[in-house]
């Protein structure tokens, strides 16, 4: 029998804040988190200076030596975003976090940086100096993962969601399935990334990053004609995933239905996007939900502003969806905030869907003539309201994801 | 580095980083079409010219670069730029 899935909780740490009514606020002010890194002058050989790191944050007390030990940056972010979002929810201290019915899927590119320096110079040098007990649980690929666990004393199952950018989505889109499938009753799903050199580094070497590093407020610039390429960025989101009927019994308020998840890969080429196969999987998570596509009212894109990736997106969605179809990037306001994106996304077009308003993507002032047709929001984005919205990211290796959210207003069904 | 040289060094690079045959590496040569390079193999080959040249390639250079003729000539430029007086 399978169960409905509903999103009782959201939370998460970001570079425009850490809560709706802040974010949306600078969402609606067209603010930028994008800046100057000038730390990174220091390494002369990068190209890109940008990033858009974490708004800075407090954390409660009980986050102590002995609860972080094992935790990175990244390891952190992912810790007390799920907190903001269990205590969303309702659930922080309730006994179905530990009772085994809870469970958390979770990842990110990569475990922290500083570690795998410690590891580097221990292969390179022979000393062991730096290695701690901690040092491999800080840098290993899952670490936001098992440090959720360790912190709410979660004994369900844990999925590493950890494939690059597409990490976020897939632990959404694996907890739905995982409690569709009557394996759990809720679960704890998201993605994050600590920001450091390494990514921006990667997409650099691939001359893919953005260099308009006097002007950060106009970068990215996803499907614009003078898009010269992403910005990194940073943060953490968590969505709490539960079965209806045990949101119902609780009283829990239920933001969305999650209906619908599509994943495939393209089986093709490492790092260049192939439009057939993210059309394909944008139509794997319709006929998950059985939804014709001109019921999808809204499109959360992946639109990280690379010159090949607009446009194989935007010819999928035409594809898929048709050019009337609202679509817009909020990489254009966070960056790409990689691991987390797909999480972070879900979320703030969840929160815009409830909101009955849909924010631009900032910096698209020309269209790209090589994109496809598509009904891309502009300037002060647009109010209007949507009963299903779908969500996008396409990461390296070809692996894509769609998910479909359908409103939930009030406790009862419509 | 007389012209001549450039060439055979970016030959000899190319033949040894990418297997390919030495016969159909000419200025006309497509890098995508000719001899099989995608994207990855473009940026790899950057690096690799970017360590024998000691000069970095800026992202408008990579842009514009269609065939080996284009790359010789990126290589040509940068070797200039360093062998001109500051």
């Amino acid at each position: 029998m399978l169960r409905r899935v509903v999103v009782t909780g959201m939370g998460g740490l970001t570079a425009l804040g850490h809560d709706w009514t802040n974010i949306e606020a600078n969402l609606r002010a067209r603010r930028s988190g994008v800046r100057r890194m000038s730390e990174w002058d220091a390494y002369p050989d990068l190209n890109s200076r940008l990033a858009a790191p974490c708004a800075p944050f407090n954390l409660p007390e009980h986050y102590n030596r002995r609860a972080t030990r094992s935790m990175g940056r990244v390891a952190l972010l992912s810790t007390r975003a799920t907190e903001l979002a269990l205590e969303d929810a309702g659930l922080l201290k309730h006994p179905v976090l530990t009772s085994g019915r809870t469970g958390i899927a979770y990842g990110a590119c990569a475990g922290s940086a500083e570690p795998v320096i410690t590891f580097g110079r221990m292969v390179t040098s022979g000393n062991l100096q730096g290695v701690t007990s901690n040092t491999y649980v800080q840098m290993m690929s899952h670490t936001g993962a098992v440090n959720i666990s360790l912190f709410f004393g979660i004994t369900g199952r844990i999925i590493p969601a950890t494939s690059a950018c597409t990490s976020g989505s897939q632990a959404v889109g694996f907890a739905y399935e995982t409690i569709k499938y009557g394996k759990q009753t809720v679960m704890i799903a998201g993605g994050a990334e600590e920001l450091s050199l390494g990514p921006t580094a990667v997409f650099d070497t691939l001359f893919a990053t953005s260099t308009r590093n006097d002007a950060p407020h106009t970068t990215p610039r996803p499907f614009d004609r003078d898009r010269d390429g992403l910005v990194v960025g940073e943060g953490a989101a968590t969505l709490i995933l539960e079965e209806l009927e045990h949101a119902r019994t609780r009283g829990a308020r239920i933001y969305a239905e999650v209906i619908g998840f599509g994943t495939n890969s393209d089986g093709s080429h490492i790092t260049q996007p192939e439009a057939d196969t993210m059309a394909r999987v944008m139509q794997l998570a319709l006929e998950d939900c059985e939804l014709p596509p001109a019921a999808i009212g809204y499109v959360n894109a992946h639109g990280t502003a690379t010159a090949r990736g607009d446009i194989a997106e935007s010819l999928a969605t035409n594809r898929v969806l048709g050019k009337r179809m609202p679509i817009s990037s909020l990489k254009s306001y966070f960056g790409h905030t990689l691991g987390a994106c797909g999480s972070l996304e879900a979320w703030l077009s969840i929160a815009m869907m409830r909101d009955n308003w849909f924010a631009p993507t900032l910096n698209l002032d020309n269209l790209d003539p090589a994109c496809a047709e598509l009904d891309y929001l502009t300037g002060e984005g647009r109010s209007f309201e949507a009963e299903y919205i779908m969500s996008n990211n396409f990461a390296f290796g070809g692996i894509n994801t769609s998910l479909i959210f359908r409103r939930w207003d009030g406790l009862m069904p419509a | 580095m007389p012209t001549v040289d450039v060439f055979q060094t970016l030959k000899t690079t190319l033949v040894e980083q990418f297997e390919l045959d030495p016969a159909k590496i000419t200025p006309e040569a497509r890098l995508q079409e000719d001899l099989d390079l995608d994207s990855i193999d473009a940026v790899d080959m950057i690096i690799r010219l970017q360590e024998i040249t000691g000069r970095k390639v800026s992202p408008e250079d990579f842009r514009e670069v269609r065939t080996v003729g284009d790359v010789q000539r990126v290589i040509e430029k940068l070797l200039a730029a360093r062998a001109a007086p500051a």
